[in-house]
């Protein structure tokens, strides 16, 4: 699998998509922090943060005895340059070609 | 739209495919900075932390704690670019760089010490992406991103 089967892998899930906006909310959340509130054992949640961490999108660092999570935002950026960029541009510069054609038409 | 959490310690990990000496160059040496870091020549030596402007305008200056190249660097931030930033208490900043399989970097950035810096914490978020994916490519490719 390349990084970006990972992370479209780990975005194809509600319950990590939920995990992330929670961190988006509020950045270095404890594996107890993201388990509040959340209909599953913490055992689900560590297999989730696992998929997340794999495909880069968590990274969890200790602070003494606690392992925090944190929302590593450069795969979605990355993801956004290769495959979103590319085709809204065209579409933008499709419509424009269209508005010169159109107009230069008069 | 969800309103932006203030973040005291954001973090951003990616792998680049450079060996870490490059990576270490390419973070501490103006010439390299001036080619990614929205044109600031940005120079780290254990003396310092220094990045000047285009117009050799000081953008900013602090100290240098740690210098283990081609491993961590760990510096003082003040954005004194802005004036309303430049007011704010001085954040710090890690690099850390850890060789893995295959020609490949895994690079963290660590910034943190944010609590009283919350216009610049909003501020440079955007701001290190855009960084960051610029010293990938001209790493990778040996061409900047932008321009």
């Amino acid at each position: 699998m390349t990084d970006d089967d990972l992370v479209f892998k780990a975005l194809a899930d509600p319950t990590r998509r939920r995990l992330l906006d929670r961190l988006f909310e509020r950045d270095g959340r404890t594996l107890g922090e993201l388990e509040e509130g959340l209909e599953m054992t913490r055992f689900g949640v560590m297999k989730h943060l696992r998929v997340l961490e794999e495909a880069g999108l968590v990274v969890s660092r200790k602070a003494g005895r606690e392992k925090h999570h944190f929302l590593n935002p450069v795969p979605i950026r990355l993801l956004h340059d290769r495959w979103i960029d590319k085709y809204t541009e065209q579409r933008v510069s499709a419509l424009s070609e269209l508005k010169t054609q159109l107009e230069g038409r008069g | 739209m969800t309103t932006t959490a203030i973040q005291t310690t954001q973090v951003y990990r990616l792998y680049i495919k450079a060996s870490p000496d490059e990576i270490w160059d390419a973070i501490t040496k103006p010439e390299f900075t001036e080619r990614y870091f929205y044109g600031a020549r940005i120079e780290n030596t254990p003396g310092g932390h220094r990045s000047l402007g285009p117009d050799d305008d000081v953008w900013g200056e602090a100290e240098v704690t740690e210098f283990d190249p081609p491993r961590k660097l760990v510096h003082g931030w003040r954005s004194l670019y802005d004036p309303e930033l430049a007011a704010e208490e001085e954040s710090r900043v890690t690099w850390e760089i850890e060789p893995q399989d295959g020609g490949l970097c895994l690079l963290t950035v660590v910034h943190d010490q944010l609590e009283g810096a919350p216009k610049t914490a909003a501020s440079v978020s955007g701001g290190w992406m855009l960084v960051l994916s610029g010293l990938k490519t001209l790493l990778e490719t040996g061409q900047p991103l932008v321009g």
